[in-house]
């Protein structure tokens, strides 16, 4: 039988392969990827508290953080583009100008 | 039966998905395998009886966000392999110890939280979309509201950052005009 802490501990994984990912990469797009694999990992762990709770606030809060992650993409990838046009590069090295 | 195969299938591919999103150095590879673990991620939330936010996740995630991400990479060049400088060991291990301890936190929390009541239960045969649908425009309506807005502010931003120039409207440029009726008919 499937319970609250497998699935919670599904997500835990995910949230942590996320974690790893914003902690190594250095391109800007990739970095991206793992945040969203982050708010992914958050979402399930909402679903599954929702359901083993029979509540509906989790699923209110998924669909929050969706909403979220949905603007947030679209004004990140802006600022990527002007980024990309004004540097030629999303490395995060060579955009560390302001190094004292 | 049914439930526990799909839930260690599911959670394996996804699990396997996002490793290769985070590890390949291939934007083209990471933004496939990102995609499809979306998919798999829907698929948690129909065993969860979840299907409006199973349904939300497919549009949202994979048909809105990925079509942005692959639009965004054909302004980035995308077949080249990504060349990254790798952070130093130590700094990870302390942030990685640092997250562990707020994951055993995490996993505390249910077990002494037998007294959380449902503030807002499921009913029983009811479906899922109109039980979401009731507390959204009731009890959230306010969040809602503020959660339109914001997703217009984004279409806004991102609009103007992305289409520099917009301005300059590329009909009344007489000169650009020319000069593309000029090729025409050069060719």
């Amino acid at each position: 039988m499937i319970g609250l802490s497998h699935y919670l501990i599904v997500s835990a994984i995910l949230f942590s392969i996320g974690l790893m990912g914003v902690l190594r990469r250095r391109n800007l797009l990739m970095l991206f990827f793992a945040t969203e694999v982050m708010l992914n990992a958050v979402n399930i762990a909402f679903a599954a508290i929702s359901h083993f709770y029979n509540d509906l606030t989790g699923q209110m809060f998924a669909f929050f953080v969706i909403a979220i992650a949905a603007s947030e993409v679209a004004v990140g990838l802006g600022i990527l583009i002007v980024l990309y046009k004004k540097h030629g590069s999303l490395d995060l090295d060579d955009l560390a100008s302001m190094r004292g | 039966m049914y439930e526990e195969i799909a839930f260690y299938l599911f959670s394996a591919l996804t699990i396997g998905l996002f490793l290769i999103t985070v590890m390949s150095k291939n934007v083209l590879y990471a933004m496939t395998s990102l995609a499809s673990g979306m998919v798999l991620i829907s698929g948690f939330f129909f065993i969860l009886g979840a299907d409006f936010l199973g349904v939300v996740q497919l549009i949202v995630y994979v048909g809105a966000v990925m079509a942005l991400y692959s639009f965004a990479m054909m302004f980035f060049d995308a077949t080249r392999d990504i060349k990254e400088k790798n952070t130093p060991a130590s700094l990870i291990f302390l942030l990685g110890g640092l997250s562990a301890l707020v994951l055993v936190m995490m996993f505390a929390g249910p077990i002494h939280s037998d007294a959380v009541q449902a503030l807002y239960p499921m009913h029983e045969g009811v479906g899922n979309a109109q039980d979401v649908g009731i507390v959204l425009f009731t009890k959230y309506l306010v969040p809602f509201e503020v959660a339109a807005v914001m997703l217009l502010v984004a279409m806004i931003a991102g609009i103007i950052l992305a289409g520099k120039k917009m301005d300059q409207s590329l009909t009344e440029d007489r000169g650009a005009d020319d000069e593309i009726l000029q090729q025409k008919d050069a060719k």
